[in-house]
């Protein structure tokens, strides 16, 4: 524990000197429908670090999905300012300055898997042979070496889902925005992806921006946990949580690691109020 | 593993349409095959009896059941020409004549067919083009998907006509009219089929190429091109059919000198539904290898992308 208060310390104490990848002031988003406004975000105050993982976390309806489109600049705020990179979001896009893991692999049936690595950069207009080089390096990285010419469906679903990380990678973004990405998978292949998700994040380095509603995910996976609430969407905790970098699944056990699932538990329960 | 599974799939592949033809399956179609001539026999007997009758009773002929049946078989003009003498007709028409002679089938054939290509080609093109501005505008979209739909409610009997007349009075004859006619049948299938085609990918799917701040243009080949392909040959399979009965309706006003629908025609002047008949089952058996064709393009393109396992 001391351990890892002296962790929390030392990052707040770069802070300073870290540049903000994504910095938000003030930020609203209210859809208007038919039945009256829906208040998805309200007075989103947040700023995430060069280098950092944080999480969203909250139940279903708490904006977290909104925010990270809002960074991606898939949705528009209403009000307050955001900057992705120095930039604004749509110009973060148009730099292409970061990856977005959906979801769902989201890839084109149509396409091997290499090809669907490299799509991006064909976008780009890379030359053929650099894509390739790309597209081999990053699907090693996701442990994916050998699949290159096989179709998505010829793989499970855990291994579609690394090769969309190394579609996402291989354009080398500053930022990675990660919606759920393991939500549709079983514990057994979500917890190991946790575990590679982790070391690719300290061979990388790149600062990842995550949404989850698993709690031992996001307490396993994090430097910093956003804790969510929904009616109106906003943010009511954000958890520091400095475990070392070489963690495996076992740290799951300790009682550092309940402590702060055991925040993030209180948090969301006390965000729940008593409408349900 | 994986290796054993995909050759496995490809093994598979390459045994489904031979395994379907040959095994489990043959017995049923060869069976169902059988009893629609069975009932085309019966009804040839039903339908010609009355006339064969009349005969006997005019030339007072005592007949028995046999005798009555016989002559159901080989009239000249029968009311419903029995199957085989359909198929000696078109032995006849097809196999045993020049296909330069004016009486060959395949002449015939390849008259309506020259007109029924055009007209696909044209309309397929004109039907993805439509396509590709009604799925990318909402003003086209507002603006053309009413007359689209329209377009398919006039009888292609009622407009046929018309169309041959109008541009028989500005000097355009034979090939040409009769394509447009295909033409107006056939793209409509091929704009609907495209439209819903070309907006199946999924919202991750179009997410995906604006978080790669892709062109519309991009996004267009990368995505919406081949998400559609699947669609647009269930399309085409039933646009060229059309097409082909396009060109057909397209010959009968003019009283065509040649092309199936011109054998129809002159079928019917003279009563010979021997000739009809024939013309007929020649016009099915060509739409039948032309949606054959289809399908096989289909395979080989889906296959060489992946999607066909």
């Amino acid at each position: 524990m001391a351990d890892a208060q002296e962790r929390i310390a030392s990052t707040a104490g770069l802070e300073s000197s870290r540049r903000h990848v994504v910095d938000i002031e003030g930020l609203k988003l209210t859809f208007q429908t038919a039945d009256g406004p829906v208040f998805a975000l309200t007075d989103i105050n947040l700023k995430v670090d060069e280098g950092d993982f944080v999480s969203f976390i909250g139940p279903s309806g708490c904006g977290k999905t909104t925010l990270l489109r809002v960074i991606a600049d898939l949705e528009q705020p209403t009000e307050g300012s955001i900057m992705v990179n120095g930039v604004s979001p749509h110009e973060a896009r148009m730099a292409r300055s970061y990856g977005y893991i959906f979801q769902a692999p989201a890839l084109y049936p149509w396409r091997t898997i290499e090809r669907n690595v490299t799509l991006p950069l064909e976008v780009i207009g890379m030359a053929k042979a650099e894509r390739l080089e790309r597209a081999r390096r990053y699907l090693k990285l996701v442990n994916l070496a050998g699949f290159e010419k096989k179709y998505p469906w010829q793989l499970s679903g855990g291994m579609q889902q690394r090769a969309s990380i190394a579609r996402a990678l291989c354009v080398d973004p500053e930022l990675l925005l990660m919606d759920e990405p393991f939500g549709a998978l079983d514990e057994i292949v979500r917890d190991h992806l946790n575990e590679q998700l982790l070391q690719l994040w300290r061979q990388t380095e790149k600062t990842v921006v995550f949404v989850t509603h698993s709690i031992p995910e996001a307490v396993f996976l994090s430097t910093r946990i956003i804790v969510m609430s929904p009616r109106p969407g906003r943010i009511i905790d954000i958890i520091d949580c400095g475990f070392p970098p070489d963690r495996t699944l076992d740290i799951r056990e300790t009682p550092e690691f309940q402590e702060v699932a055991h925040r993030v538990r209180e948090g969301l329960r006390a965000g729940h109020g008593d409408d349900d | 593993m994986a290796m054993t599974t995909e050759t496995a799939v490809l093994e598979t592949g390459k045994r489904t349409l031979l395994a379907t033809a040959m095994a489990g399956q043959a017995g049923p179609v060869s069976l169902l095959l059988l009893a629609l001539v069975v009932i085309w026999y019966a009804g040839a007997v039903w339908m010609n009896a009355p006339w064969a009758i009349d005969r006997f009773e005019k030339q007072k002929i005592d007949w028995s059941a046999g005798d009555l049946l016989r002559a159901t078989m080989v009239q000249k003009r029968p009311i419903l020409p029995a199957p085989h003498q359909v198929l000696v007709e078109m032995n006849k028409t097809i196999l045993q004549k020049k296909i330069t002679s004016k009486r060959s089938l395949i002449y015939h054939s390849w008259v309506t067919l020259s007109s029924t290509l055009l007209g696909f080609a044209i309309g397929g093109i004109l039907g993805i083009l439509l396509a590709v501005g009604i799925v990318h505008n909402r003003t086209l979209e507002k603006s053309l998907m009413p007359w689209v739909i329209s377009s398919q409610t006039i009888p292609i009997l009622a407009i046929a006509p018309m169309v041959i007349v109008v541009l028989g009075a500005i000097g355009l004859r034979g090939l040409v009219p009769k394509a447009i006619i295909s033409t107006y049948l056939c793209f409509f299938p091929v704009t609907i089929g495209m439209v819903k085609g070309l907006r199946s990918p999924g919202v991750l799917e179009m997410d995906l190429m604006r978080t790669f701040n892709a062109s519309p243009w991009q996004t267009f080949w990368m995505l919406r091109w081949p998400a559609s392909l699947p669609f647009l040959f269930t399309s085409l399979k039933v646009a060229i059919a059309i097409s082909l009965v396009g060109a057909i309706v397209g010959e009968l006003p003019t009283g065509a000198q040649a092309g199936l629908g011109a054998r129809l025609l002159a079928g019917s002047y003279y009563g010979q539904t021997i000739q009809i008949w024939s013309a007929l089952m020649t016009a099915a058996v060509l739409a039948a290898l032309l949606v054959v064709l289809i399908g096989v393009i289909e395979r080989v393109v889906l296959k060489r992308m992946g999607m066909k396992r």
